[in-house]
């Protein structure tokens, strides 16, 4: 059963010093001096921002901090102001969204973009690079692409399996709940074959429950190889499973380093943890009388 | 003692023919804090809007103070002293703090200075900026301008829908804080969440929803102690 | 009451050339909102624009009618970049109010005296099926073909075999681009432009293949109305767009016969509606007089167009859940 034992951390991933735009032994997304102001509000101001390869990276920040802006000017949904940065030493300035999915990043929405009057496998396979179908004039002859579905819908369903959607294959996807509705996209998402896997608050609106099993899957994604960028609330979520943390305040990188260290730093708690991360509120409003308390577990 | 709110196999729904509430069962007494967790899906929601006459009772009863309730307007509740705080969209963005909070006090303005006074007591933040632009404000201030606006008419009972939903930590913590000194105030609270945790770390008594019911009830520190609502609700990362 | 006109005109209007085209423009409709989300409310003028290439090809250029007809295609497929390129990028309102302004300036175009050696300006074109050879084409020997209400002579059978013909086949190219992935991704599209762009497809391109599909499915429909009838500016008004409009919601936009369905029901309907409403009005039973009876049909057609869009959507064959979950 859940034994909660914390996985394997990947470590070294930086060269000297933790802090702000510290290089990475293996950086996979390179980022210089980006910025992106919204009518006279700076959105978001980096300097320089190294994200390692194989590892999962957690940003973290308050709301308002910049970090689904970043996410954006990163995947090519918004153009900054200025700057530049790379992907696997690709510049990726100027080039659109679906040309960066192309590349191997692939990325999630804080509301779920599941195609509700699909169905889940129709959704499932729409993720998949490369059809020959879907160019306009091969679509015509299933010739041409008939075998490829076949092939296509394999891996699809074995991916739904996995993420134990198989059941509801035919289904629309709309009858799905808010909860497998983010498993069914993180599955689309794996079938473009990504590298870089950028999760924008995957945990936002699902049972603590169910998170379980997510988190279980991005520790999977690492297994396999992929790097995971994703932004979460969930201190949690990011204690658990991230090599390297953020953390972004009002636009900038405020502070960087392996969650344990982050999350100890005054000026992070202040602005972000809060004094009571790890009080039972109980306490803290006096509702409780006794001292001493077992903490659940 | 007659309850406070007293819902009993309540049954409902938004879709003809699909029911999200399957006889849920639901009380609160006067001052308690009650917290309602459960899965997505569950009907939590769903049995807050109910009770507040945005969603339609098929079957069941729901009771104010030992009077029914069901099918009364929003309104009308609100002049009975009920107070709700949705999730989304809570505040009025072209307006300013104080013109929210007079948006508040809307069915008795003749009350609005002795309530604008209370709310600030407890919002010291929003006395300080009541010409802001609601819509300029972060999540976290919003829900802080959504709270004191509900608490304008001097509410006896007070809805919650996820007060801490999208908040970061910091804020979240905040947020929960406040319902209990709110609720310390005399207001009976009936909250659902999402941080089941820190929901049952502040409730007087709380209820699993599951599948449109009632499926395990109990004190606060009772539920957060079960084994089982941990395995099925709680999950075990939070140590 | 003569029912028995009434019955018999109302029947013919079942299989006519009319009918043939106005489904064929209600098909490329179904390409553009149907299936793509894309809200085109300038049909009308992809048919103008059909039609008047063709006419123009054979009468001042002297091009066979074949040709002419794959000229007025081509010009449905030229209005169609023209219109997609500047904007598809923008959100769907705009690309309904510049279908509007397009339609409208082609209509103005073709009216206008200015041109009016090669277009006629209102008095429009007619005779290019005989110069151009239609007329000529027609395999069926004069005479009368057919029984009861559905009685043709030899033109018209051709014209009608003609039109079939050409449905037939588009009805099969909206068929089979919609089962096969490339339909999947317009599907999508239609729901959510972002989540397929981060699935890596050119949203752009794919919007622009289906405004040209559905441009040339209209630009059809007017070469076979002008196959049948005459080129004329007055034709291509805005009202047009909206018949299609609501034959394509009756059948039900999502669908690939539900248009077809729709325009032949619609125009039933109107063969019925401007038959009997006369002659209610000569019977002294509608308080108007019989001009005015006429034309209470598009009365008709603009309440019963809002009945539809507020109580069913999803027209005879739609699908009620597409209409339900949509927020």
């Amino acid at each position: 059963m859940s034994n909660n034992e914390s996985p394997q951390k990947t470590t070294g991933l930086h060269v000297g010093k933790a802090e702000p735009g510290c290089k990475k032994n293996d950086p996979m997304l390179v980022i210089d001096n980006v910025k992106k102001s919204f009518g006279g509000l700076t959105a978001v101001d980096v300097e320089h921002l190294e994200i390692p390869k194989n590892a999962i990276t957690a940003l973290i920040g308050p709301n308002g901090a910049g970090k689904t802006t970043l996410f954006n000017l990163l995947t090519g949904f918004d153009n900054p102001d200025t700057g530049t940065w790379s992907f696997l030493g690709n510049s990726l300035s100027g080039v659109p969204s679906f040309k960066v999915a192309q590349m191997g990043q692939v990325r999630t929405f804080q509301l779920t973009k599941a195609l509700s009057l699909l169905t889940v496998l129709d959704n499932m396979k729409l993720g998949a690079k490369d059809q020959a179908g879907e160019n306009i004039f091969r679509s015509l002859f299933p010739g041409f692409w008939k075998k490829q579905d076949q092939e296509i819908e394999v891996k699809a369903l074995e991916l739904l399996k996995r993420f134990k959607l198989d059941a509801k294959k035919s289904d629309f996807a709309a009858s799905l709940s808010g909860g497998q509705r983010k498993l069914l996209e993180m599955a689309r998402a794996l079938m473009t074959d990504p590298v870089l896997v950028m999760l924008d608050e995957p945990m936002a609106g699902v049972n603590p429950a169910l998170t379980q099993s997510l988190l279980e899957h991005v520790l999977d994604l690492k297994k396999d190889g992929m790097t995971v960028l994703f932004v979460e609330h969930d201190m949690h979520m990011v204690r658990h499973i991230a090599d390297w943390v953020v953390v972004m305040a009002e636009g900038k990188v405020v502070a960087e380093g392996p969650p344990d260290t982050v999350m100890k730093e005054q000026a992070v708690i202040d602005a972000y943890l809060g004094a009571h991360q790890d009080t039972d509120l109980g306490v803290v409003t006096g509702r409780i009388d006794t001292i001493n308390e077992e903490k659940s577990k | 003692m007659t309850r406070v709110v007293d819902v009993k196999d309540l049954t409902a729904g938004y879709l003809p023919g699909v029911n999200i509430l399957n006889s849920a069962n639901l009380y609160a007494d006067k001052g308690e804090l009650i917290g309602i967790i459960g899965p997505n899906g569950a009907g939590k929601s769903t049995l807050l809007k109910a009770i507040f006459g945005l969603v339609k009772v098929r079957e069941g009863s729901i009771d104010l103070n030992g009077e029914s309730i069901v099918g009364m307007k929003p309104n009308q509740l609100v002049a009975k002293g009920v107070g709700f705080i949705p999730q989304n969209n809570n505040v009025f963005p072209s307006l300013t703090i104080e013109e929210n909070l007079q948006m508040g006090v809307f069915q008795e303005p003749e009350n609005y200075d002795e309530r604008l006074e209370f709310v600030v007591s407890i919002f010291e933040e929003l006395g300080k900026r009541l010409k802001q632009r609601a819509g300029s404000l972060s999540g976290g201030e919003r829900q802080m301008v959504a709270m004191g606006r509900a608490l304008m008419m001097n509410p006896d009972v007070l809805l919650l829908d996820e007060p801490s939903a999208g908040l970061s930590p910091v804020r979240q913590d905040e947020a929960f804080l406040r319902v209990s000194e709110i609720n310390k105030a005399g207001v009976t609270c009936i909250m659902v969440e999402q941080n089941a945790r820190r929901c049952l770390q502040i409730a007087d008594r709380a209820y699993v929803l599951d599948q449109g019911t009632d499926a395990v009830t109990g004190t606060g520190r009772e539920l957060l102690n079960d084994p089982q609502v941990i395995g099925l609700y709680l999950g075990t990362l939070g140590t | 009451m003569d029912w028995g006109t009434i019955f018999n005109n109302t029947l013919a209007g079942l299989l006519t050339p009319t009918t043939i085209a106005f489904a064929l423009a209600a098909l490329g409709l179904a390409m553009h909102f149907g299936f793509a989300g894309l809200l085109n409310f300038g049909i009308a003028g992809f048919m103008a624009i059909g039609a008047y290439g063709y006419a123009i090809s054979v009468l001042t250029f002297g091009f066979p009618w074949w040709a002419g007809m794959l000229m007025g295609i081509l010009g449905s497929i030229g209005f169609a970049i023209l219109l997609g390129v500047p904007t598809l990028r923008l959100r769907g309102d705009y690309l309904a109010i510049a279908t509007i302004a397009a339609a409208e300036i082609a209509r103005l175009l073709f009216l206008t005296t200015a041109f009016t050696d090669v277009t006629g300006s209102a008095d429009g074109l007619f005779g290019y099926n005989k110069s151009g050879g239609f007329t000529a084409a027609n395999p069926f020997p004069p005479g009368s073909y057919g029984f009861g209400p559905w009685t043709y002579n030899s033109e018209t059978l051709w014209v009608l075999t003609f039109g079939l013909a050409v449905l037939a086949i588009c009805v099969w190219f909206l068929w089979a681009l919609m089962r096969s992935p490339w339909g999947r991704v317009i599907k999508g599209i239609r729901e959510d432009e972002d989540a397929i762009r981060a699935l890596g497809k050119n949203v752009f391109a794919y919007k622009l293949q289906a405004l040209i599909i559905g441009g040339v499915f209209g630009g059809m429909g007017g070469i076979i109305y002008a196959a049948f009838a005459n080129v004329s500016p007055g034709v291509y008004v805005t009202s047009i767009t909206f018949f299609i409009w609501t034959s394509l919601l009756l059948g039900g936009a999502a669908t690939i016969f539900g248009p077809v369905i729709g325009a032949v029901i619609f125009w039933t309907l109107q063969a019925f509606l401007s038959n009997i409403l006369p002659e209610l009005a000569l019977n002294g039973i509608l308080p108007v007089d019989g001009t005015q009876a006429a034309t209470l049909r598009f009365v008709l057609v603009g309440i019963g167009l809002m009945l539809l869009v507020v109580y069913r959507p999803q027209g005879i064959f739609g699908d009620k859940r597409e209409m339900t979950f949509v927020k």
